[in-house]
């Protein structure tokens, strides 16, 4: 096991495994997700309360669990990477930060534009979710931004991983802020006490959009650690051996 | 039209999802245009090298 995890952290052989291991992401990921849509969008029948409107829930809510946990796969990475110094570890955190600030703009303005017709707004300042989500969105950039100002790549590492690690807390936060506190967003539908609530009609299509978007969304971070993989041993010999011979 | 109208509600319904495909667009292009990028320096990198020795 120990053997293992060692070969998967040593760049050279993550950077080969990432690139075999992405189209056997994107094929299910796209599938889950054509079948996801029409389903959503056709076969699932209206909400008795929302209307039509209640099939945002099948972009709304797969963006807004990826941006918790894109958060949650950052914090641990960097933490690991603080730790045990492994160098993929701060890799995989760098790389995941800017898809965790991608999504979290997606759930926001999904979560908005989902307001608008149900609540009467596009925004409400004192709603703990939307707020806490958004603080979220202003640590990835606040994470990027501090990444982007330390030319030296080892410091960057540690001190964007003490951000990283301290800004889990709101994760949590935001998860439960619907219990906690009065809020105009809905309590939690899928991951509550007694199953989710909701018809298999409905239910159904979402679990399979949240599969497919987690498909695609490992794809993606996939790339990105290769990328980043590339940077970090741009002068190492593996990497000019693999440019002279052609390889990708 | 029904589809298109989504009951009242096809300009949120539709604004999303498309919204949801241009991220997924843009995070794609961006992951493969950062590997380009970081692979066309180290090719111009070891090109330099090479010339000077």
């Amino acid at each position: 096991m120990w053997k293992f995890i060692h070969k998967l952290a040593s760049p050279p052989h993550f950077y080969r495994l990432a690139a075999q291991i992405v189209p056997w992401l994107v094929v299910p990921g796209l599938l889950l997700v054509a079948y996801a849509t029409y389903a959503g969008l056709f076969l699932a029948p209206a909400d008795y309360q929302q209307g039509d409107a209640f099939r945002i829930i099948y972009v709304h809510v797969p963006s807004a669990y990826l941006s918790m946990m894109t958060y949650m796969i950052m914090a641990v990475s960097a933490g690991i990477g603080l730790i045990w110094r492994i160098k993929l570890s701060h890799a995989v955190a760098a790389a995941a930060a800017p898809l965790g600030a991608w999504f979290t703009f997606l759930a926001l303005m999904t979560g908005s534009i989902w307001g608008k017709p149900m609540w009467g707004t596009w925004w409400e300042w004192g709603d703990p979710r939307l707020t806490s989500e958004l603080i979220m969105l202003f640590l990835y950039f606040g994470y990027m931004a501090l990444r982007g100002a330390i030319d030296d790549t080892v410091k960057a590492d540690k001190s964007s991983a003490v951000l990283a690690l301290v800004g889990a807390v709101n994760v949590p936060i935001i998860h439960f802020s619907v219990e906690w506190w009065s809020s105009l967003h809905q309590g939690p539908t899928l991951v509550k006490k007694g199953g989710p609530a909701m018809d298999t009609a409905m239910l159904y299509p979402l679990l399979a959009m949240i599969l497919g978007f987690s498909f695609l969304f490992g794809a993606l971070l996939l790339r990105r650690v290769r990328a980043e993989v590339l940077f970090r041993e741009r002068r190492t010999r593996w990497v000019k051996e693999m440019v002279l011979s052609g390889g990708t | 039209m029904d589809a298109l109208s989504m009951g009242g509600y096809g300009a949120y319904v539709w604004t999303c999802f498309m919204l949801t495909v241009v991220v997924f667009v843009i995070c794609e292009w961006r992951a493969r245009l950062r590997h380009r990028r970081v692979y066309r320096d180290i090719e111009v990198r070891i090109k330099a090298l090479g010339d000077t020795q």
